[in-house]
This record gives C-alpha cells, sequence and structure tokens, in this order.
C-alpha cells in the first residue's frame, strides 16, 4: 500500500519533467512502483535487467524524454559497462532511485554484500551519489533532479531502510 | 552473403529511417558505406542495439530500425519479452544473424547451431516474426515500414567482415546529430 513518502516521490519526478520511467522492482520501493502505475504523466517501461532498462532510458532520452530508473542497489554489479560506455560515455541524464538493501534494519544477510560494495562502485565510477537515511532527506530530490539534468550524468539516490521505515 | 552485402541492400530502404546499429562491425559497417546523422552508432555496450532503438519508439512516433546481431541479441534474450508486451508499430528489429561473433573473430554462436531467434521472438509474444534469407532481407524491411506494425526479422546470412575502419567520431557528436534528426 503506498505511503506519502511513495507520492512525494513521484511527484518530484514529474515536477522535474521525468516522463520516462524503467524499473526492476525491490521490496522497498513497491510503493513507489504502485504510484507510478497510477501516475498518467509517466510512461512507465518494466524492464527484466537493469542494463535493458538503462539501454531503454538511452532510447528515450534521444526520443526526446527524460527518463529516470528504479532499481536495486544489488543491480550496480549488472550494470557498470553500461554506465561506463553508454549513460557516461554519451553523457545522458539518468536519475537512479536505488533502494540501499543491506543497511542497518536488512533482514537478510545475504543483502549485506553488496551494500558493502554499493558506494565503493559508484565512487569508482565517479557518480554523483545521495543517500536518504533520515524521512527528511527527501526534500534533497528535487534539486538532484535538476542538478542530474544540469551535469547530463547518472546520478544515484540510495534509499535506505530506515528511510524507508520513519518515511510517513 | 555476409552482413556487409546485406547492409549494402538495406541502404535505399533505410537511409532516411532512424537506425540504431550495433556495436563493433556493424556500426563500422554501415558507417563505412553510408554515414549519416539519422544513423546512431553504439561504441559499446553489447546488447542493447534492441532495447535503445525500442526505448527511442516507445517516446516518439517516426519509425525506429535497430540493426542487432545474433550474438548480440542472444546477450540481451529477456528484452523481446518487453518489446513483445509494449508493443510499438513504429518499431522494427533487424537480427542479422549470421551465427557468429562477428567483431571478435567469428566464433560461433548457439543461433548459429540449435537455437532459434525468431521462436525465441514468437514465444515471448512477438506477433510479427519473420525469418528470412539474406537476398530477402531488404524486402522485408520494406514491406515491415510500409505495413507500419512492429515486426521482428531475422535475416540469415553468412558470416564474415570486411576490413572498414573503426568509428572515430565522438559520441557526443553522434547522440547530438541523431538527435536532431529525431527533432527533425
Amino acid at each position: 500500500m503506498a505511503k506519502t513518502i511513495d507520492r512525494q516521490i513521484i511527484s518530484d519526478l514529474t515536477g522535474a519533467g521525468i516522463d520516462f520511467v524503467t524499473s526492476v522492482p525491490c521490496k522497498q520501493l513497491a510503493g513507489v512502483i504502485e504510484v507510478l502505475n497510477e501516475t498518467p504523466q509517466i510512461l512507465h517501461v518494466p524492464s527484466n535487467k537493469e542494463d535493458e532498462g538503462m539501454g531503454l532510458c538511452a532510447g528515450a532520452y534521444m526520443g526526446g524524454s527524460r527518463p529516470a530508473i528504479i532499481m536495486q542497489n544489488t543491480a550496480l554489479g549488472v550494470v557498470v559497462n553500461t554506465l561506463a560506455t553508454l549513460i557516461q560515455f554519451y553523457q545522458i541524464p539518468l536519475p537512479m532511485l536505488i533502494s540501499y538493501r543491506g543497511e542497518v534494519g536488512e533482514p537478510v544477510a545475504c543483502q549485506v554484500e553488496m551494500a558493502l560494495h554499493t558506494k565503493a562502485i559508484l565512487n569508482q565510477l565517479h557518480i554523483p551519489t545521495y543517500h536518504f537515511h533520515m524521512a527528511s532527506d527527501v526534500e534533497e530530490l528535487p534539486g538532484i533532479l535538476s542538478y542530474t539534468q544540469m551535469c547530463s550524468k547518472p546520478v544515484a539516490i540510495l534509499t535506505d531502510a530506515t528511510f524507508w521505515r520513519t518515511a510517513q | 552473403m555476409i552482413r556487409y552485402e546485406v547492409l549494402k541492400t538495406l541502404l535505399p530502404v533505410i537511409s532516411d529511417e532512424l537506425v540504431v546499429c550495433n556495436i563493433g562491425s556493424p556500426s563500422q559497417e554501415l558507417h563505412a558505406l553510408d554515414d549519416r546523422a539519422t544513423n546512431f552508432y553504439m561504441l559499446g555496450t553489447m546488447g542493447l542495439a534492441s532495447s535503445i532503438g525500442f526505448g527511442l519508439a516507445l517516446v516518439q512516433d517516426k519509425p525506429v530500425i535497430s540493426i542487432d546481431g545474433d550474438g548480440s541479441v542472444l546477450t540481451n534474450l529477456a528484452t523481446l519479452s518487453t518489446i513483445a508486451n509494449n508493443p510499438r508499430d513504429n518499431f522494427i528489429l533487424l537480427i542479422i544473424d549470421n551465427g557468429s561473433y562477428g567483431s571478435t573473430g567469428d566464433q560461433a554462436t548457439y543461433a548459429g547451431k540449435k537455437t532459434s531467434l525468431a521462436a525465441v521472438a514468437t514465444a515471448c509474444g512477438c506477433e510479427n516474426v519473420v525469418e528470412v534469407s539474406a537476398e530477402e532481407t531488404a524486402q522485408a524491411v520494406k514491406e515491415a515500414l510500409a505495413a507500419r506494425r512492429m515486426t521482428i526479422i531475422v535475416s540469415k546470412c553468412q558470416s564474415g567482415n570486411v576490413q572498414v575502419p573503426v568509428i572515430t567520431k565522438n559520441p557526443i557528436v553522434i547522440r547530438e546529430r541523431f538527435m536532431e534528426a529525431v527533432r527533425g
């Protein structure tokens, strides 16, 4: 069941002109995806894997759309090449709303393994990274979205378990 | 017929259309044959020509032809289900199926053995899938454009490449002029 925070995030996306979103689901992002499907201003095309999703986003961008991707942090293990050789090489602005699994509050031990690599991979790729931990951190989202368009880069927004637990 | 010859026969059909072309030899050969602003050359990222072209077709109405290869489609096979379940009549996926990884030394792919990409595309839910010979390919693309119906074309051709230069164009130049062509 979607919460106010989920509606807030989607409203920030539409407010920033995002009109194309692809997603690979995560439990923490279920509410956002639910609201996404009820948002006519955004074409939501789910993808099977995040590198495929970034391909869709690159095409949508060249077609005049403003894309975003919703994914889990484990997917950073999948998309390194696509980020470097497609999104960064061709300078495509791409907000990545990422569930940051494996942080405090995580029930599944295996998720911690990729959590340990998440910021390291993003740092290695020189991807601007924002970490939403407190509910109020979401206030930065509109600024981050406009920053993404300004610099034409992929930008990561990591949202951890504490954020999702405390946000209304 | 090898890929280069198939591309040559395609030129009168695709020259004025938006084309997203696969990494390596396919892009290099198309670039050498007929460099146009309407061509988007992939300089990296194996497997995503289909997805990039489809993303472009999803958000605007001009026809888009993704020229992909059998090895690259095998890398990103699941995208056929994305394409099937969100059909767009302005999209044509042309799979040049020469049964080999042409850009890396013509090693065999499974598509040249037991795996039928046409059957996979059909099983994924794509409604208009045709398998044609190399010689029939240009006509098949022409018909798909005229019908304005989403079509997956598997073009069975021979393995082999021609020696053409690597693309040295700046990626931003390729993207910017392509986007201008999309808008134009």
